[in-house]
């Protein structure tokens, strides 16, 4: 009766011919007749007092059917303060902030409109850096920081500061650590804002219906925290929001804020509820939506000779911009896990967030972890040339294992964290690692291995939840209804999996509901932090006992027997002892008919949720605190071959070898890592916004703002190990986002052993090697 | 030369079918295709011809659609991803989990589907070439270069 596994099978995804066809639909395909166009004015400075905006010629040019300004809705919105106005009031925070918005019959008259609106500017002071934000008399970002509504308990604003909040980290003795140490040493670092560049632009369309209804149909990673936000906002119940999301063009933390869904909101209510569409451009979706926080970081080392860590003492600034949104909880994360994956008895650690005249920040792939990684992990390298020490040794030696605490303090378990030295081991293998880490070659070219080490947690809200409803067709297939949201890793496909590994039937009879409606589906807290095959996942292994114990009950009752004798497999329930004796889901699920004519039983329907366990806030003063409900560890190497002529590189091989507790589907895990490991060689060697001295981007569009392309990857090599996670859903853990993590740290790492410069940022280009290496002196700037 | 102004109806061939559409001088063939004929298998992704989101064939070779005039698109043949009917390369997309988000995978489908047809032993310097118009931000393109080598009998 027993069929082949369903997972660690490369099941294709569920929606893959719709995809390949060009039939899926995303949210900006589907433009019902009637639909109003909404456009959105942007700033052109990046800090400046809105001393006038005149509509009058807006209001009158053709098609236009509503104007709207912060006059109209005089609210703040923000998850954890509120502090962002949706369009700007009395002052622009960043170049590319919404002013105003023209709803209009086409998208041409809004356009056309948004450029007759005046807008009068005094300009004030630029906060364009870190450094700016933080000095003595720095000009305020907000002047009422400190009055605002702040929606988390933790969070710590600085009253006439540009600091949002500090984290600090205090385990164990600094003295201590360092009087124990041989070797003490400092370095500081820098990773750029940059962007996360979803193929699909944010885009939303809102209308309000008559009944009072407010449907939101958008682009997002978040449909649980669209309604929630809104409602907030416009103090509209909860469940007279609907937010429907059909598959979304790719996230990477993007798309989890509320953002568009407020301005088209607005633009419906100007328009008596008809429902409009706003589409941002790409030079919107860059400049005008939240993009990636930016770091700078010092950290001190100490260590003994033989290369044990004994202290650590870092500071961190994160640039959130010009508004905090999930900023401070990134920073939160970097000071959580500030040591990597390594055991350090003393940790001293104070992140701060900070704001800027740049566009404001949300979640990115890695929440934070990819800076930490970068930095611990170019100490750890410079550790171990200092001591002359093999990198990969040094971090088996301060490999962090079950027993040690995390830098909050949490209890590391076998049960709760992947398997760091064998990580190790494999890529030692798999690099050919003790080939050399550097090798001149007959051309004069330098070849380097560089690598990196990286640990993540989720960072979640203590509360996180999911839930699942399983209902059944009459031929006895299932129906699988979440909330999470695909947004490209086949993660619906992968429930399927688990679904029908734990049901024993074959993954085609599981019916995906692919899109997201907040009407039928439970709650899931958001698809993000590398979470929903773990939180869904668990939710569909107690939605299919709740199920199977349904079904047993019935069966029982068809078969005469105690539900203790039956098992289930192949979507029928039978006799343990004789597996001859069966009935097929198909006529018991609705209720059975017996042969005589009696009709009993009833329509069986499935439910599952799943809860965050354990978790608790961090400690004001220590840091201590659980956050996270698992550790994903791994160990990754880039190879790359460098032109000492010419100052450039190519990249070779990358390498991540991650334990993913257990891989559902082995192809979408491979392809999922490499795109992180894509993503990570895109900010190690590109990815940054340039900003001018007033504080705008300059550039906004995918001309100027360089991404990998075909042909520029190197060799990808990703392997698994497989340590089970004690409460996942078959032993999974997060890996989502992990391909990205130590990339450029192993990326900077080779770059600095194959020029014997040591690179302490990202990006790094041909251009600043040589500029390093000469001074720059044939700049003729 | 053409001239168009104002409204005007026009007869295109778009996957082996003459269409009226009506369209202004103005009209990208993007914006034509996906909100006069519903055809929106073809993407915005930049509208500026950096992405490759919006790829389409014009008398089978690739071309950007955001970056052409529907207009100019008279009298040639124009396939769009719903021209392709099991097409070699949507298999071996789907084979070689060639897409994630699937964003982009319109676009890539066309310029190889285009490569494909006009360079059949194309080395890997000229697949480099071609695909090198379009972004994707999930995969690795290793996915994406294992599926157009598996239907190009890559020889020379």
């Amino acid at each position: 009766m027993n069929i082949n596994s369903q997972i660690g099978v490369s099941t294709p995804r569920k929606e893959s011919w719709d995809k390949v066809t060009g039939r899926v639909k995303y949210n900006g395909d589907i433009i019902p007749t009637g639909t109003l166009h909404g456009k959105i004015l942007t700033s052109v400075y990046s800090h400046a007092e809105i001393l006038s905006i005149n509509t009058s010629k807006a209001e009158i040019s053709s098609g236009v059917q509503g104007v709207v300004t912060s006059a109209q809705i005089p609210i703040l919105t923000g998850p954890l303060i509120e502090d962002r106005p949706p369009l700007a009031k009395d002052k622009v925070r960043y170049f590319g902030e919404p002013i105003a918005i023209v709803v209009a019959n086409t998208e041409e008259e809004a356009e056309r409109a948004v450029r007759l609106i005046e807008v009068n500017y005094k300009p004030l002071p630029v906060i364009n850096s870190i450094n700016d934000a933080i000095k003595p008399d720095a000009s305020l970002v907000h002047d009422s920081l400190g009055t605002y509504t702040c929606d988390a308990d933790d969070i710590f604003p600085k009253a006439h500061t540009n600091i949002v909040d500090e984290i600090n980290i205090r385990k164990g003795d600094m003295d201590i650590g360092f009087s124990e140490s041989d070797i003490i040493f400092e370095s500081t670092f820098k990773l750029p804002q940059s962007d996360h560049i979803a193929m699909e632009t944010r885009n939303v369309k809102a209308e309000i219906l008559p009944s009072g209804k407010v449907v939101i149909y958008t682009s997002t990673q978040a449909p649980s925290s669209v309604q929630k936000d809104l409602s907030k906002a416009f103090s509209i119940p909860e469940s007279d929001i609907a937010v429907k999301v059909p598959l979304v063009g790719g996230g990477f933390g993007g798309k989890s804020n509320t953002f568009l869904e407020y301005l088209a909101f607005i633009a419906s209510k100007a328009v008596n509820g008809k429902m409009v569409k706003i589409s941002n451009t790409r030079e919107q979706d860059i400049m005008s939506a939240p993009s990636k926080i930016e770091v700078e970081a010092t950290l001190k080392i100490g260590a003994t000779k033989d290369g044990m860590i004994k202290a650590l003492r870092s500071r961190y600034y994160v640039n959130c911009g010009a508004y905090s949104d999930s900023g401070p909880r990134m920073a939160r994360a970097i000071a959580s896990e500030c040591s990597g994956p390594y055991n350090i008895e003393n940790i001293y650690c104070d992140s701060l967030a900070v704001y800027t005249n740049h566009p404001y920040v949300t979640a990115y792939r890695g929440f934070g972890h990819l800076s930490l990684t970068f930095c611990i992990e170019r100490m750890l390298d410079k550790l171990a040339k200092k001591l002359d020490i093999d990198p990969l040794e040094l971090r088996i030696r301060n490999g962090i294992s079950p027993k040690d605490l995390s830098p909050t303090q949490a209890k590391i378990k076998p049960s709760n964290i992947g398997n760091l030295s064998k990580c190790i081991d494999r890529l030692k293998e798999l690099i050919h690692w003790d080939e050399g880490s550097i090798v001149k070659m007959a051309n004069g070219n330098i070849r380097a291995k560089g690598v990196s080490c990286f640990w993540k947690t989720s960072s979640s809200p203590i509360d996180a939840s999911s839930a699942v409803i399983l209902t059944l067709t009459s031929s006895g297939e299932i129906n699988l209804n979440c909330s999470v949201v695909e947004i490209g890793p086949g993660t619906k496909t992968a429930l399927a999996q688990i679904l029908a590994e734990k049901m024993g039937m074959d993954v085609n009879k599981i019916h995906v509901k692919l899109e997201v409606d907040t009407e039928t589906a439970p709650i899931h807290w958001k698809t993000v932090a590398s979470m929903s095959v773990f939180m869904a996942g668990n939710a569909i292994i107690n939605a299919a006992e709740d199920l199977m114990t349904q079904i047993r009950h019935i069966g029982s009752k068809v078969l005469d027997c105690s539900p203790a004798d039956l098992d289930i497999s192949n979507q029928r329930v039978y006799l343990k002892d004789n597996p001859n004796i069966f009935i097929d889901f198909k006529d018991i699920v609705h209720g059975y008919k017996d042969p005589l004519g009696f009709a009993f039983g009833k329509q069986i329907i499935g439910h599952g949720t799943y809860f965050m366990k354990d978790l608790t806030i961090m400690n004001k003063e220590t840091g201590m605190g659980y956050v996270g409900v698992s550790w994903s560890v791994g160990a990754q190497a880039v190879e790359i071959e460098y032109d000492p002529l010419e100052f450039s590189y190519r990249l070779i091989n990358a390498a991540t070898v991650i334990d993913a507790g257990k891989v559902i589907n082995p192809k979408s895990a491979r392809s999922v890592i490499m795109g992180g490991m894509s993503m990570g060689l895109g900010l190690s060697t590109r990815e940054e916004f340039i900003f001018d001295d007033d504080g705008m981007i300059e550039n906004s569009s995918l001309r100027t703002y360089k991404v990998m392309r075909f042909g520029e990857q190197p060799e990808y090599i990703v392997d698994f190990i497989e340590t089970p996670q004690g409460d996942g859903p078959f032993g999974a853990r997060g890996m989502g986002e992990h391909g990205i993590l130590g990339m450029p740290a192993a990326f900077a790492n080779a770059i600095s052993s194959a020029t014997e410069e040591e690179f302490d940022y990202i990006p790094i280009t041909p251009e600043s090697i040589w500029k390093v290496k000469t001074g720059g002196k044939y700049d003729t700037f | 030369m053409i001239k168009f102004s104002g409204k005007t109806v026009l007869n295109l061939n778009i996957n082996g079918e003459n269409l009226d559409v009506v369209v202004k001088p103005s009209d990208t063939l993007l914006y034509t295709l996906r909100n006069e004929l519903g055809l929106t298998g073809a993407k915005p992704g930049c509208e500026n011809g950096d992405c490759g989101s919006c790829t389409v064939l014009i008398d089978d070779w690739p071309i950007k659609s955001c970056l052409m005039l529907t207009v100019e698109a008279k009298d040639k043949k124009i396939t769009t991803i719903e021209g392709l009917k099991n097409a070699p390369i949507q298999k071996a997309f789907v084979e070689n989990f060639a897409f994630q988000c699937g964003y982009c995978t319109s676009g890539f489908l066309m310029v190889c589907n285009s490569l494909a047809l006009h360079k059949p032993k194309a080395n890997n310097h000229t697949i480099q070439e071609w695909l090198q118009s379009n972004i994707c931000r999930c995969t690795g393109y290793e996915e994406i270069q294992s599926a157009i080598k598996s239907i190009i009998n890559n020889e020379i």
